[in-house]
């Protein structure tokens, strides 16, 4: 359990002449939610992307189970078993639950649609999860509710058996009961043995849900800490940068 | 209970019965709850082609009231042939405005095409197959080329296909020349919407169709079964084939009927009928079966989502105006036929039918959702009322005004049914 699946060693990242990562170092481990916070720019958008194969690092190491490894792709990403859910949900209104959990990866047999296999995955990822709340998986995502919409967002990731789960502001736009239960489903992924990266900017929900924070300032990574050792307080101190602590490496 | 456990095949049967309660999958249930799972889809905006069919009976008993004349088997065998190129027009733009497109020079792409067809098939041209084969290529190309600008260059596709329009309006304008028009010759292609069915074909065609729906249902069912997954009751599947069954019979056998002169017998099917049928049924299994067809939905709705899906959104977008400038191709195969000859304002204002037709069946301008379907019963609606007003004798200005207060009739319609889908939930 002491070997992260993904780990970033001094990885950079600059447009033009701006640095927005200056050699980040982060770990993830299986079973493990990892936080990751930060303010506004300090580079936590770029960071994710990087993992997810969109916008491939300048520099640095990536290491997945250990092993280097290449993330130039969206494909190399997700060959990995990298997902990302990303904050406006990448979920099309028209289709319904089972169409946008398998979208770009359909199910098909003499080029056609295997819709009962893609049912029946569909309905046993949703289990895994413990949804109870989805009526008819055949319905469109249009009628879905804030919540629900995250979870079949969150359930795409998993459809595939992901190894690890990048959430990019998952609970920014729900309300507080909506908010308990997509954070109660990131509890279950980990509990699945899925590395989960949730990036928030509200600390309330990451420290009902991390195991551990990591915090980036101004493309640095300023703090690595378990969610028992620390506080709110300490947290914010880390974030605005009037507080530092070495990181351990 | 550690004895089921143990045993896999139990645990496993549980397992699975647990999943069911839990979750619907939407296939589940009997008839009536089906039909309230179709009813609260209406009510939340989804009505496809609904508005459109109820257009159509209403226009219809209009006109069957207004002229003696409307529903004989003459006229309605012409409503039929009358409406082909506008069907065949329609249903090419539902790939472009499926994805939220538009393609304003789909008309006069096959007016272009038409003219080089006509041209080469005077006499001492070339053979008709190889004249049809260069116009679909040429056809292929000029929608390549607008797929260019739009997916690669990233033009809006109103003002390529704007452009366009302008452009190949000239180039038709050479290619006729000063001849004004030129006559079809082939009398295969001619034959395309002057010719029927013998009334035995007819009945063919009818078995043929129903056959490939019962076997594309029965197929179904069995990879649902195998996969595990519920099947809707099967009386739905019989009540649905049922009810294409009646109205196939009852169409094959009114258009079965002498409806000739009294020198000269005329009866069966036109020929357009089974070649608009086959066109619309690959088209629907493309759409609805294929990722292609499922492509075409999901960057209509949400194109970043697409993209970020691994979808090729380039491609997609790229191949979607080669089907469609194709598909025009062949409305105006059926244009040239109905008409007889090539002029040089071919397919200058049928386009805007065409969208019209695609609309007012049920297709949304903003993309992402309509089927080929709804451009056909669009089109019989559009064409229906050319139809019916040409003959109570009203003037060409007439038809056009209604044809308009219609398509915005159904553009309001979808306005109001994206609002609902939108805010419903």
């Amino acid at each position: 359990m002491n070997q992260p699946i993904i780990e970033l060693k001094g990885v950079t990242k600059s447009f033009g002449p701006v640095n927005v990562l200056k050699g980040v170092d982060f770990k993830a481990y299986e079973g493990k939610v990892t936080a990751l916070v930060g303010d506004n720019g300090a580079g936590k958008s770029t960071l994710i992307k990087g993992l997810a194969g969109v916008q491939p690092y300048d520099g640095g190491q990536v290491l997945f189970g250990g092993e280097p490894v290449h993330l130039h792709h969206p494909k190399d990403a997700a060959k990995h078993g990298i997902e990302v859910v990303y904050q406006d949900l990448a979920l099309c209104d028209n289709l319904d639950i089972v169409q946008n959990m398998f979208l770009g990866r359909e199910e098909t047999r003499v080029g056609t649609f295997e819709e009962g296999r893609m049912e029946v995955e569909a309905a046993a990822a949703l289990q895994t999860l413990s949804v109870k709340t989805v009526k008819s998986l055949r319905q469109k995502v249009a009628s879905l509710s804030g919540g629900q919409r995250q979870t079949v967002a969150i359930a795409r990731a998993v459809v595939k058996q992901a190894k690890v789960v990048i959430l990019d502001e998952p609970t920014a736009a729900l309300g507080v009961a909506q908010t308990a239960q997509v954070l109660s489903l990131v509890r279950r992924l980990a509990d699945h043995g899925v590395a989960v990266i949730i990036i928030s900017h509200n600390l309330q929900d990451v420290f009902k849900v991390a195991d551990d924070i990591s915090v980036l300032y101004l493309g640095s990574m300023t703090a690595r800490i378990a969610t028992a050792d620390t506080n709110p307080n300490d947290v914010v101190g880390y974030i605005t940068g009037t507080k530092t602590m070495e990181v351990a490496s | 209970m550690s004895a089921d456990i143990d045993n896999p095949v139990a645990a496993e049967a549980a397992r699975h019965s647990n999943a069911e309660s839990l979750l619907g999958k939407g296939m589940e249930g009997g008839v009536g709850d089906h039909f309230r799972a179709y009813v609260s889809r209406v009510k939340g905006g989804e009505m496809g082609a609904l508005p459109a069919i109820g257009g159509l009976i209403v226009l219809f008993i209009i006109f069957a009231v207004a002229h003696d004349a409307f529903l004989s088997e003459r006229n309605m065998a012409n409503l039929l042939t009358q409406a082909a190129p506008l069907v065949m027009l329609g249903m090419a733009l539902v790939f472009v405005l499926l994805l939220g497109e538009i393609d304003l020079s789909a008309g006069v792409t096959f007016g272009v095409t038409m003219a080089v067809f006509v041209r080469l098939t005077q006499p001492d041209g070339l053979s008709w197959p190889v004249a049809m084969l260069i116009a679909l290529g040429l056809g292929a190309f000029i929608g390549a080329f607008i797929g260019f600008f739009v997916a690669r260059v990233g033009i809006p596709s109103f003002v390529v296909t704007l452009g366009m329009f302008l452009g190949l309006q000239g180039v038709l304008l050479i290619i006729i020349g000063d001849a004004g028009a030129y006559r079809l010759i082939p009398e295969p292609v001619k034959a395309l919407q002057n010719a029927n069915l013998p009334v035995v074909g007819g009945w063919i065609m009818l078995v043929v169709v129903l056959a490939l729906l019962v076997a594309v249902a029965l197929w179904d069912r069995r990879r649902r079964a195998a996969a595990g997954a519920p099947n809707p009751p099967v009386s739905i599947m019989i009540a649905k084939l049922a009810g294409i069954a009646i109205v196939g019979c009852a169409g094959v056998y009114f258009l079965s009927q002498d409806r000739g002169t009294a020198t000269l017998a005329i009866a069966g099917v036109p020929i357009v009928v089974p070649m608009v049928l086959g066109l619309a049924m690959v088209g629907t299994f493309l759409l609805d079966r294929t990722r292609y067809g499922r492509y075409l939905y999901a960057i209509g709705a949400n194109k970043e989502a697409a993209r970020r899906a691994g979808i090729n959104v380039t491609m997609v977008k790229w191949t979607a105006f080669v089907i469609c400038s194709s598909t025009a191709v062949l409305a105006g195969v059926f244009y040239v036929s109905r008409v007889g000859s090539a002029d040089a304002g071919m397919g200058r204002e049928i386009v805007l039918s065409g969208v019209a037709a695609a609309v007012v069946g049920g297709v949304s301008l903003f993309g992402g959702r309509g089927r080929l379907v709804h451009a056909v019963i669009g089109a019989l609606v559009i064409a229906t009322i050319e139809n019916g007003l040409g003959l109570l004798g009203l003037p060409a200005g007439a038809t056009l005004a209604v044809s308009g207060g219609v398509l915005i009739l159904a553009a309001t319609v979808d306005a109001l049914a994206r609002r609902r889908s939108a805010g419903g939930s």
